[in-house]
């Protein structure tokens, strides 16, 4: 019975204080935060670079591990919003009553939305930099150069957030989210070009995996990361847009019929 | 109403209006036609039994749902279109507690305060205000769950107030609490409530109602069905005596429903006799000594009973 018009759809600089408030939860919880975010990519490139180092050799003109911490950048960008966008914000949505308790301020739902989107977005940008560090330290990818990565993990940040946000409104419980996790986050991780150039898969997988939001940021991520040339930039850039903008405009409508009932 | 503008709104305007406001769940009419006015610095409370749809009332009124039909303005906005706006000046006391758990009791106010956009160096003062209005000053740095549920309450209370409402909501502000606690919160919404604030609150407990308010409505099914301050609805629903029987056999009952404008009702297991005239039953108990029987005067609860009288709900 929600009828949303135009203006219900703009966020306001209450989204910024949403956001705010997230930073602040995070910087209580930020050692055990750091730990993760660098512990992960540290174990991912020493059990599966210097794994498969020595059998892969190089992989599409690069190093084994360059090639993989490229990818790497982008992939724990997906992770971590995922992550963030299901079980972080049902939690703020279901249990915690956080967005019942802000919609009796003057916020509304295009706040709350925005501001976990930008929320989301930073948490990537967070775990991108770490793998950026980590990455950096082992002398497979070079500064400054390797910094235009940035920008491009929290567009990826965005992208993730709106693919995944729109899910929690119809959640009933956090089970619902492995199944999405299984069922998609995985598959996407596995076939999106992290570890194998997608060439390698066959015609329908290639078709699925470019029309998922993973395949386009490593696209992006990886030339930025090695200083190659990009290819078709504005074409993932858009994609990953897209994603952003439909995801925002879907959860502003879905939050609002759940919270709003 | 929409049409009017509300770049001005003349003293006269009330603080909350509803008109023939209708929200249904499931085909059912939970609120069903309400209107009401609530004027500048009343204390109005909306009492009704369990389901009649007084949260349902004022979550329409937060904008936090939309009504099928009617119209709402509070504090000359249009509600819900333009709810955000109200709400700026609002403070709201859910039924239910939503304190933030990621937060200690401090953060809970600061965090809740920048979401009304105060800027965080005029903040310190406040919370300290805050915390000392709630007495929770001696627990501002701890968790969420290390609260008893009457500090959480208290908390929330102190929460509703960050943005110095002239409006303040309170949704059941004292159920669950101890006696004392009840007793602190009173002061504290009276207090409130003579800085000149305008409260709007529902209870279950009448003796609260017929403390605090200025005006009660009662509801029941999503209607009005009584309307005026505690004592105009005691003397309008109510005769003056009222006879409490734990017990009562068939000849008894029988007996006092005969006696001329005396009127009998059970409620529960107790038999209550309701009458104008004290002395016919006291007469008639004359010659039943061993009767135990309770004599007192009317109050809100014998409305409010009368009013709503029917099989236990939900
Ligand atoms: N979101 C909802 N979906 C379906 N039904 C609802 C919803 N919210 C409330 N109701 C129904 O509307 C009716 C009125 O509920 P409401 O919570 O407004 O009553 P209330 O007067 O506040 O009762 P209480 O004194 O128990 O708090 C109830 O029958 C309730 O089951
Ligand atoms: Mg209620």
């Amino acid at each position: 019975m929600i009828e949303l018009t135009a203006s219900d759809f703009r966020p306001g600089r209450g989204s910024l204080a949403v956001w705010r408030r997230n930073v602040r939860v995070w910087r209580k919880l930020i050692r055990v935060s750091i730990v993760l975010n660098f512990g992960e990519p540290v174990i991912y490139l020493l059990a599966l670079g210097y794994g498969l180092q020595r059998f892969v050799g190089a992989m599409d003109g690069l190093p084994y591990m360059v090639f993989l911490a490229s990818g790497l950048l982008v992939s724990a960008v997906m992770h971590t919003t995922a992550f963030e966008a299901m079980y972080s914000v049902y939690t703020r949505m279901e249990p915690q009553k956080t967005y019942q308790a802000i919609l009796a301020t003057p916020l509304r739902v295009a706040d709350i939305v925005a501001g976990e989107l930008l929320w989301c977005a930073t948490k990537g940008v967070i775990a991108s930099t770490a793998i950026l560090i980590v990455a950096g330290c082992m002398g497979l990818i070079s500064f400054p150069g390797a910094l235009g990565v940035i920008p491009v993990a929290f567009l990826t940040g965005l992208a993730f957030a709106g693919f995944v946000m729109p899910l929690a409104p119809f959640a009933r419980s956090y089970d619902y989210f492995s199944y999405f996790y299984t069922l998609v986050i995985v598959p996407m991780f596995m076939c999106s070009g992290v570890f194998y150039p997608i060439d390698s898969l066959p015609a329908a997988g290639q078709w699925a995996a470019s029309l998922l939001p993973l395949y386009h940021a490593v696209e992006l991520a990886r030339p930025l990361a090695t200083q190659a040339p990009l290819s078709a930039p504005l074409v993932h850039g858009l994609v990953l847009l897209l994603y952003a903008g439909a995801g925002y405009a879907l959860s502003v409508r879905f939050y609002s019929r759940r919270l709003l009932q | 109403m929409r049409g009017r503008s509300s770049v001005c709104v003349p003293v006269s305007d009330p603080v909350i209006e509803f008109a023939h406001v209708v929200k249904q769940y499931d085909g059912r009419r939970v609120v069903d036609g309400l209107s009401l006015r609530i004027e500048q610095g009343q204390c109005f409370g909306l009492l009704g039994p369990n389901g009649a749809g007084k949260t349902t009332a004022i979550r329409m009124l937060l904008g936090m749902t939309h009504p099928e039909s009617g119209s709402i303005r509070v504090l000359g906005h249009a509600v819900p279109e333009q709810a955000h706006r109200a709400r700026a000046g609002m403070g709201v006391v859910p039924q239910l507690d939503n304190l933030d758990p990621d937060f200690s009791v401090r953060e809970n106010l600061s965090v809740y305060a920048s979401f009304f956009g105060l800027p965080d160096n005029t903040l310190d003062d406040r919370v300290d205000w805050l915390l000392e209005f709630a007495e929770l000053t001696h627990k501002q740095h701890a968790r969420i769950g290390e609260l008893s549920g009457g500090m959480q309450r208290r908390l929330t209370l102190a929460r509703a107030l960050v943005n110095n409402p002239g409006l303040i909501v309170l949704d059941e502000p004292t159920t669950g609490l101890d006696p004392q606690v009840r007793h602190v919160m009173w002061s504290r919404l009276r207090d409130l409530q003579q800085s000149g604030k305008t409260l709007l609150l529902t209870t279950h407990y009448m003796e609260e109602a017929e403390r605090l308010c200025d005006v009660l409505a009662i509801m029941d099914h999503g209607r009005i069905i009584a309307h005026g301050s505690p004592a105009e609805l005691v003397r309008a629903h109510c005769e003056r005596n009222v006879f409490e029987f734990p017990r009562l056999d068939a000849p008894q009952q029988a007996a006092l429903d005969a006696l001329p404008e005396v009127r009998l009702e059970r409620s529960g297991t107790s038999w209550y006799a309701y009458t104008e005239q004290a002395d016919p039953v006291h007469d008639w108990a004359a010659g039943h000594p061993q009767l135990r029987m309770l004599h007192r005067h009317h109050n809100l609860e014998d409305v409010f009973l009368r009013l709503t009288r029917r099989d236990l709900r939900d």
